[in-house]
């Protein structure tokens, strides 16, 4: 032990993940808020907030990730959340060659590692759909939380709705609603839309035989994994730490930069 | 910068409306090409040709006009120069690569059109280019189904001749384009009041294939593991090229090769060594679309080559001047012309041969597809191309875009993430 940290900040869209592993790779100290209006402040807060020794410890490295990485003046490197997540799963599942599937707040994406690196990725593109946004736009949309919106599902009967859009599919939602439809089915059409989602950009990538493991703000949702291991007609993997695997990874990172 | 208002006045155009494009373009050009170091000193006739790209060159085509000469305004690499050029006649590129004009084409055009389509019609009916309002006549073709219906709003306002581009290359479709160019030569005489003869037309071939050459060696430059040259600075000679009189284009492409030969020999490269290499391949990048190459060049990696009709498709294959009548010569332009990889063709193996061997050429060690928001052609070809590149072990990134910045954060973070993955 040479008393050295490695600090990883994954600045998501609507939560910031911050995780500080020591140089054997153990994790020592987590930290999960929203990331709010200012991505400045926010990683400005989550300073504050470090363990003393290990802020002011100067062998410390910070490594920043996620959409805001480029708003954490302190940070020593900025790594994309692709590398990050990469790296953060295959330190959280054990696994050299897996799939990631990230359902974040703004986007989705798939990573195909094989040998501990990344060798395809695919994100969604610029609209929200198959999101946590979407999950979170809609949850609101029938007045209740995203987990309450995801036990709800689990108790709905098979409904569609075709937009992809998510302004358009909350109209949807609400046509639906007028039309007296129970919440539950509402609920499970809005949960089976983003695995269909992912499903569909899985397509354009290789993943071939290798797990399917899930990481980001959604695989607290066990009903999403279970709808996931529908669509792909495999297991899913998920651990409760796995929304951390970016701000994992970034420390990693961290660790290992001079 | 020259006094060019009164030139701009007498065009027609929206001063006050021009006046807020011109005060972008400088900042624009200021961060995607001031910023670089070690650039090539011959870039200093690209870099005064942008600062001034509503003047200089609109300043000359006028005074060609006024000797009676006619100006052709062309949106894509299928007309055949040649024959413009050979009936004394100019030809100057019309495309919009600017968001600035969108709005302008999106008051005409469904909001689901191409971003070039869109902003070449703005461009026009915003009175905001000045190379819209001097061409006597444009030329379109039927390369999409966007500008096929887009040539029907502009042709209200302008003079139009389409050229119908086959969507095979069959024997047949070879023989129909050559009738195509022919039918065309007919209607530029008309218009110039010039008769073509083998040996101007001949001639025409030798100017235009010295400026393919000229392009070529540039473009070879950057085969080398010594990067001579950004990807930016060729991208903004290639676009460029679209407006220049031909031969002057070509001397200033050798100039710029000589230099650039030179810098290979002294082992003065723009990057260092190990930066990733990268071929970008997919639809057009009409001036003044920097984006992707900027955020490509300042994520770490460099562009090494296009595959792109601003790029290798403007200027690969010579046309054969050895035929000795005009019908030879239109045999030998079609063949020449009908070499082009499109997208617009069925099936377009050739394409991803193109791609595959300009990788290894230019040694990428990746390649980025991209193409423009609503080109269905080339977003469905996406799916060919990854698989062949991905069977021949050549990683790809495929990505769609416009021309609003909004997207900037999203394309950084793939094109990062790509290079990251890239450096391993």
């Amino acid at each position: 032990m040479d008393g050295k940290y490695g600090v990883g900040i994954d600045i998501g869209s609507t939560c910031a993940k911050t995780v500080i592993i020591d140089s054997e790779g153990m994790i020592v100290w987590k930290d999960l808020r929203p990331t709010g209006w200012s991505s400045v402040d926010t990683a400005e807060a989550i300073r504050k907030d470090l363990p003393p020794e290990i802020r002011n410890n100067e062998k410390t490295r910070f490594v920043a990730t996620g959409y805001g990485r480029v708003s954490v003046p302190f940070a020593d490197k900025c790594v994309t959340e692709i590398s990050c997540h990469a790296k953060g799963a295959v330190k959280l599942f054990g696994l050299r060659d897996l799939n990631v599937i990230d359902i974040g707040g703004q986007d989705t994406k798939l990573i195909v590692i094989r040998g501990g690196a990344v060798t395809e990725f695919i994100m969604n593109d610029k609209c929200s759909a198959g999101t946590g946004r979407f999950l979170e736009v809609m949850a609101n949309t029938l007045s209740v939380s995203p987990a309450a919106m995801c036990r709800m599902a689990e108790q709905g009967n098979e409904t569609r709705i075709s937009s992809l859009c998510t302004v358009f599919a909350e109209s949807e939602v609400i046509n639906l609603i007028g039309m007296g439809t129970p919440r539950e089915n509402i609920a499970w059409a809005i949960v089976d839309s983003i695995v269909q989602k992912v499903k569909t950009q899985a397509g354009k990538i290789r993943l071939e035989k290798e797990p399917l493991c899930l990481t980001g703000g959604l695989c607290d949702f066990s009903y999403v994994q279970k709808k996931l291991e529908i669509v792909f007609g495999r297991d899913v993997l998920t651990t409760p730490d796995a929304r951390f695997a970016g701000a994992l990874g970034a420390a990693e990172y961290a660790v290992l930069s001079g | 910068m020259a006094d060019y208002v009164k030139m701009w006045e007498n065009l027609g155009m929206d001063l006050e409306s021009h006046d807020m494009l011109c005060q972008v373009l400088p900042t624009a050009v200021g961060d995607v090409f001031m910023t670089q170091e070690n650039r090539p000193k011959a870039m200093d006739f690209w870099d005064l040709v942008i600062s001034e790209v509503h003047g200089i060159r609109p300043a000359e085509l006028i005074e060609e006009q006024k000797k009676g000469r006619k100006v052709f305004g062309t949106f894509c690499v299928f007309v055949p120069d040649e024959v413009i050029i050979a009936a004394d006649g100019i030809v100057t590129g019309l495309c919009g690569g600017s968001q600035f004009w969108v709005p302008g084409g999106e008051e005409v055009l469904p909001k689901n059109t191409c971003p070039l389509i869109k902003a070449s019609v703005g461009a026009r009916l915003g009175r905001t280019c000045p190379f819209f309002r001097i061409a006597d006549v444009y030329v379109g073709e039927t390369t999409c189904d966007g500008k096929k219906k887009a040539y029907e709003i502009l042709g209200q306002d302008v003079p139009m001749y389409i050229m119908d581009v086959p969507q095979m290359k069959r024997p047949k479709d070879i023989l129909k384009w050559k009738e195509e160019i022919a039918e065309f030569a007919e209607k530029v005489e008309e218009i110039t009041g010039n008769k073509l003869s083998a040996d101007k037309l001949k001639e025409a071939i030798r100017i235009v294939n010295e400026k393919r050459k000229a392009m070529k060696r540039v473009y070879d430059a950057r085969k080398s593991v010594c990067l001579p040259i950004s990807g930016r600075d060729t991208l903004l000679m290639t676009q460029i090229s679209f407006f220049d009189d031909p031969e002057r284009c070509a001397k200033m492409c050798n100039r710029l090769a000589d230099e650039l030969e030179q810098r290979i020999k002294d082992g003065v490269s723009v990057v260092p060594e190990g930066t990733k290499r990268i071929l970008v391949t997919g639809t057009p990048l009409a001036v003044p679309n920097w984006k992707l190459h900027n955020i490509i060049e300042t994520s770490g990696a460099v562009v090494v080559c296009e595959e792109m009709c601003t790029g290798t498709r403007y200027f690969e294959n010579l046309v054969d001047d050895s035929g000795e009548t005009l019908d030879d010569l239109y045999m030998a332009l079609s063949e020449r012309y009908m070499k082009n990889n499109c997208a617009c063709f069925t099936p377009n193996p050739g394409r991803i041969d193109d791609i595959i061997r300009l990788a290894k050429e230019y040694k990428a060690d990746g390649v980025i597809d991209c193409s423009l928001k609503f080109c269905g052609l080339y977003d469905i070809e996406k799916k060919s191309v990854a698989e062949a590149l991905k069977a021949e072990g050549i990683p790809v990134l495929s990505l769609e875009t416009d021309y609003e910045d909004s997207d900037a954060g999203q394309l950084r973070t793939r094109i990062e993430a790509f290079v990251e993955m890239l450096n391993g």
